[in-house]
């Protein structure tokens, strides 16, 4: 679970948001919605522990989170809106360094995790190709990977359908379903409404839920 | 072609020391040219002036006076006295980590804060993600630019005369003044081209060996 109590942000003279407080239950889809420039991609790297907060506390599965962007550990796998796939590695790559290198696990265990990431994206045929050779929907999904086999206590994604087709749009909504049914807490920051209405999860919005 | 044989041998002893510089300086000033470009993106300020500076005064005099000045100038001020080979070849990781340097920085400023955000969500540490993520793509970036200071290092080996070491130049400087003819430098001419061919197709295939992602 997912705990974020008065949460303040400003840049000078601008206030980004104040007392922010939210909750997403394990397993929970919350999508953030609200135009873009309101704060929401600020907040989610806040989340991620790459932009400090002024104010507040994050809890994740009870465990505090840092705040003032000096957090190490990936704690919240992040899917970013650019995907940030690290072009030098094949796809199958790309989801096995961190376990391997950072997680430090057996390269068997790195295997089979990377099997089934693979199938479950299903980016099978692509497991040897490199981040240029894909489609922004095949890049989405070896990101998500990417952050799923670092086994985070929440997925994070900033405007995930930005960029995308309406199949692969379509995709990325079964593709949060499915992971909600395994038991993935999900936070989406978005302003595509018809996107957010078809994940069915709850909304946050930034425009009208947030104290400034 | 009797002559030419009768020289080769001297011409062959001063490409061993040319190829001696050469190296020697490759294996210290590429290393040392990646540490300074890091050290010129510090947050420390007197960091920044130190490295600042010091490629300011290598790239802002002649090398051929930084190796006159560490030769000679460091041993005149009872500072140390360095052999002549020794001497030759720290000047010249000094002088080439400094260029090195200014290209790597290049290098490591084109790479996006997307890759560094995308390892530290991962839980990658600084010193990972620069072995693992930026500095492979900034060895592909800069590899073009590296390739012409290599080039220009084996030509700008030829230096070493000055303070009397015996290269492949100096070799042929002898032959000439001694045999009063044209042939050693044409000689000396197409050992160097044959070096500097070598090395550019080197250079392609490590880049054509890098090309298989963009």
């Amino acid at each position: 679970m997912l705990e974020i109590k008065n949460l303040s942000k400003r840049y000078d003279d601008r206030v980004v948001f104040k007392n922010l407080n939210l909750t997403v239950a394990d397993g929970e889809i919350l999508t953030i919605i609200g135009p873009s420039g309101i704060g929401k991609t600020t907040f989610l790297r806040i989340l991620a522990g790459l932009t400090p907060a002024d104010s507040g506390s994050i809890t994740l599965d009870g465990k505090p989170l840092a705040i003032d962007g000096t957090r190490s550990g990936a704690d919240v796998g992040v899917i970013f809106q650019d995907f940030n796939l690290f072009p030098q590695y094949s796809v199958a790559e790309n989801i096995e360094l961190a376990p391997k290198l950072v997680a430090k696990k057996s390269a068997q265990a790195v295997t089979q995790e990377t099997e089934r990431l693979l199938n479950d994206m299903d980016l099978q045929a692509q497991r040897d190709q490199y981040p240029f050779q894909l489609s922004g929907g095949q890049k989405q999904r070896v990101a998500i990977a990417r952050a799923l086999a670092m086994q985070p206590g929440l997925l994070a994604y900033d405007e995930p359908t930005s960029g995308l087709d309406a199949a692969s749009t379509q995709r990325v909504t079964d593709v949060t379903k499915d992971l909600q049914q395994r038991g993935v807490t999900q936070l989406i920051v978005t302003h595509d409404l018809p996107f957010a209405e078809a994940v069915q999860g709850r909304h946050f919005d930034f425009a009208t839920d947030v104290e400034r | 072609m009797h002559y030419i044989l009768d020289i080769l041998p001297s011409l062959l002893d001063g490409l061993k020391m040319t190829l001696g510089v050469f190296g020697l300086t490759l294996i210290g000033a590429i290393p040392l040219g990646v540490v300074i470009a890091l050290a010129m993106q510090s947050k420390l300020v007197v960091l920044r002036s130190v490295t600042n500076m010091y490629i300011t005064i290598m790239r802002g005099t002649p090398l051929l006076l930084q190796i006159v000045f560490v030769y000679y100038g460091l041993s005149l001020a009872n500072i140390v006295t360095l052999p002549r080979f020794e001497a030759a070849v720290f000047t010249f990781i000094l002088n080439y980590a400094a260029y090195f340097a200014e290209i790597f920085r290049g290098g490591f400023q084109s790479i996006a804060q997307g890759q560094y955000d995308g390892a530290r969500v991962l839980g990658f540490s600084k010193g990972k993600t620069l072995r693992y993520i930026v500095l492979p793509q900034v060895v592909k970036v800069v590899m073009p630019s590296v390739g012409n200071e290599v080039i220009n290092l084996v030509k700008d080996s030829s230096l070493v005369y000055v303070i009397g070491l015996g290269d492949l130049m100096r070799a042929g400087n002898i032959a000439a003044a001694r045999d009063v003819s044209l042939v050693p430098y044409l000689l000396v001419g197409a050992l160097y081209l044959c070096l500097t061919v070598l090395l550019t197709y080197g250079m392609r295939y490590i880049e054509k060996r890098m090309n298989y992602y963009r």
